[in-house]
């Protein structure tokens, strides 16, 4: 069993906690996630960690309510635990070496780009971050992303705050104007990561996408998280839970990675309102 | 008194019953047909059956007990040399080890070995529930990496060596293959979750969610004060064909559809964790997996379920059991047959059809036997011209898996060869000092028994190399 140590609500959808996992807290680096459990009964997730704390052996994620586990997970308060929590897994993201970086969070996947950002910002890179949202009251993490870049762009999708638009304008802007970044790292929705991909195509910058397939042991075992590369024309099957989840944004197939994602959308629809019935009877 | 040429026959639930449940397919021996198999055995002098056994349990002592009708003393023969009986009197080949052995089978069936080593091992826990009681420790650490088969062996005999053990599993139940793989039909989770407990009861701390290689790396398992590491993590990654399609929704790998039914209780009318249920379905393999997945796709509600494997009856790999049981609950075998592509679903009017990317059909190939290779298998070859398409919607890749390289890639030092598998010397001692392997991680997919066998020699290994400290 693992407490929650604490627990803070970031925006309607958007829940952080940090949980007491110290061996994870010891190993885990940006761009590896962990795999949770709230219950006996209940299915395995997966979460990127969103940072340690290893004096106190905390774990921070940081989760959107969007199904019946995080629905949840999201009902569980600051001292109570949940069943398994283990980690870290999957490979860190490659930062050696980088000098000027482009960051493009998307939602929730903002969480994840975070400490990626933090960790170029302590190497002494340059950081240029691109933030995107729905609106003004899904907006997260602002604060701590002006906190470890020279420069931060806010965009919502609606106008409501900051600059109108997608995350993608402000990047062909900047790559317009002759910047020249080493990687361009984008985390967020597959749809948003495809088009970050393909704007920055023209300007041949590398681009590093954090996949988040669906999966059950995260280990290699299932073969669940598969994605196809395409290499010099030939397609390469990569399992995201050993190989990535970090991968070449040029290489990826992301119109089969979106296809694999819905697998069970009605599966997941239903037991997530299911749960919502359930959580609202209790009360 | 004429001896019974025959086996007594293992009590079964009917095929047709057993195709629409999850409960175990054979119900076991009951006490007075153990005892009457019992005395089949000639309790011969030069007991061929031990030999048989990878882990050398004394088969005539234990069966001469149930004969006296002595249960418990039958089941504390078993356990000497045994950590996992109600396992193994269920999933163990014994028509190819013990039984293939037998001084009866020479002229009639052999002893019903695995059907007593069962039925002692269920009286045992049904009856006796005293516990186990720890022996005094002896003073050493050991670290066991996975709770499977070789693992949990390895950690049973040195904890009665008196061994301070401790069992690493990335999982979030111990067992290992026995909970993720084998389905509840063939080996209840109840059953090894029991055979855990009574480790446990020795003294064994079983340490879930850690995953070595990660959480922790072997070598930090030295630095906290083990004396010495066995690795048995199991097979690892699932092998896919590499044919178009594979990347659809529908198509699994064996590892997935089991892991999902199995440790997920995605079997359950109303689970947690989704799964693929009814329709038609093809499962591609001819080993155990493969009947354990086409088994399971048809307890989940399948209308048609077919076993689709490149070579002849001849040469299936999986238990002779398995697979009459397969084709009596209705597994169609399509023999010499190869996929070559699995079709999808595309609607070029309508990229957001929810329906796109789904599996609608199999292309396979008819294949014949043609020259035997290396081996002395003979290589099914395809038939020109002959292809043809299955009508399925989900599709089971059940063709084995490679070795993990989580443990290889963290770990300096530690030989493996050209498959990956972990290399041993006759010890199970790695080219790396004090760390000892066995299982799948060295053989790549092999029986539970022959894991079980290999955890026993890396045990007595380790209690001779620490026993001199």
């Amino acid at each position: 069993m693992y407490r929650i140590l604490t627990k803070t609500v970031l925006n309607p959808t958007v829940t952080q906690m940090e949980i007491e996992a110290p061996l994870v807290a010891n190993k885990a680096k940006p761009g590896q996630f962990i795999i949770l459990r709230v219950d006996e009964a209940g299915e395995r997730i997966p979460l990127t960690v969103a940072g340690v704390d290893k004096a106190r052996g905390a774990v921070k994620i940081i989760f959107q309510i969007v199904g019946a586990t995080t629905e949840l997970l999201n009902a569980k308060n600051e001292g109570e635990f949940i069943q398994d929590f283990v980690g870290p897994l999957g490979m860190p993201t490659h930062l050696e070496g980088l000098r000027k970086v482009c960051i493009v969070g998307g939602g929730v996947g903002c969480a994840i780009a975070m400490p990626v950002a933090q960790a170029l910002h302590e190497q002494g890179a340059e950081v240029t971050s691109i933030i995107g949202f729905r609106n003004r009251d899904l907006l997260i993490l602002e604060d701590e992303f002006r906190a470890c870049s020279d420069r931060l762009i806010v965009m919502t999708d609606d106008g409501s705050y900051a600059r109108h638009g997608n995350v993608t304008v402000p990047l062909k802007e900047l790559l317009e104007a002759g910047e020249r970044f080493d990687l361009i790292i984008t985390i967020g929705p597959l749809i948003m990561m495809k088009f970050v991909t393909l704007t920055a195509k023209p300007f041949s910058v590398p681009v590093t996408v954090s996949m988040n397939p669906i999966m059950i042991d995260g280990t290699g075992m299932c073969g669940g998280c598969r994605l196809t590369l395409v290499r010099d024309g030939r397609r390469i099957t990569k399992f995201a839970c050993v190989d990535g989840p970090d991968f070449n944004g040029y290489e990826v197939d992301f119109d089969e990675a979106m296809s694999r994602g819905r697998m069970y959308f009605d599966f997941e629809r239903r037991a997530h309102e299911a749960t919502c019935n359930l959580l609202k009877g209790g009360n | 008194m004429a001896l019974n040429p025959k086996k007594h026959e293992m009590p079964t639930q009917a095929p047709d019953v057993r195709a629409h449940n999850f409960s175990e397919v054979a119900l076991g021996y009951t006490a007075q047909i153990a005892v009457e198999e019992a005395k089949r055995c000639l309790n011969c002098r030069n007991r061929p059956c031990v030999a048989g056994c990878p882990v050398n349990v004394n088969i005539p002592d234990f069966i001469m007990k149930i004969k006296a009708g002595d249960f418990e003393g039958a089941y504390q023969v078993i356990n000497e040399t045994s950590s996992l009986p109600a396992v193994c009197g269920r999933v163990c080949p014994q028509e190819t080890q013990c039984e293939s052995k037998c001084s009866m089978g020479v002229k009639f069936e052999p002893v019903g070995i695995g059907r007593l080593e069962r039925f002692v091992a269920d009286w045992h826990n049904a009856n006796v529930s005293e516990k186990t009681v720890p022996p005094a420790p002896n003073g050493h650490k050991v670290a066991i990496v996975g709770s499977g088969p070789s693992g949990l062996t390895c950690a049973g005999d040195l904890a009665k060596k008196g061994y301070s053990v401790s069992v690493f599993e990335a999982l979030h139940t111990a067992g290992g293959v026995l909970v993720y793989g084998i389905p509840e039909f063939r080996l209840p989770k109840s059953i090894v979750a029991k055979e855990v407990e009574t480790l446990q009861d020795l003294g064994v701390d079983v340490q879930t969610n850690v995953v070595i290689g990660k959480t922790l790396t072997v070598d930090e398992l030295f630095e906290m004060g083990y004396e010495a590491v066995f690795i048995g993590s199991g097979a690892g990654l699932p092998n896919f064909m590499n044919i178009p399609g594979e990347s659809l929704k529908g198509v699994y790998s064996a590892n997935e559809f089991l892991t999902r039914s199995n440790l997920m209780r995605a079997y359950l009318d109303d689970p947690v964790t989704p799964i693929r249920k009814g329709g038609r379905v093809a499962v591609v393999g001819g080993g155990n997996v493969a009947m354990d997945a086409a088994r399971t796709a048809l307890r989940l509600g399948a209308e048609q379920v077919y076993i689709v494997y490149r070579r002849s009856m001849d040469e299936l790999p999986a238990r002779r059991e398995e697979v009459e049981h397969a084709m009596e609950e209705g597994i169609d075998f399509r023999l010499l047959n190869n996929p070559v592509e699995i079709l999808g679903f595309e609607n070029p009017d309508d990229p957001r059809d929810p329906r796109n990317g789904f599996v609608t059909g199999m292309r396979c190939i008819r294949m014949e036997l043609g020259e035997p290779d290396a081996k002395g298998r003979r290589r099914p070859v395809p038939i020109p011209g002959s292809e043809f398409t299955l009508d399925v919607d989900t599709v089971i890749m059940a063709i084995g898996t490679s070795p993990n390289p989580l443990i290889k890639d963290t770990t300096e030092g530690l030989a493996v060869n050209s498959h990956g598998g972990i290399i041993v010397n006759e010890d199970g001692l790695t080219s790396r000092e004090n760390v000892y392997a066995g299982g799948d991680a060295v053989t790549g997919a092999a029986t539970v028994i022959s894991a079980m066998g290999a955890g026993k020699v890396a045990a007595k290994a380790i209690d001779e190399a620490l026993r001199q400290r």
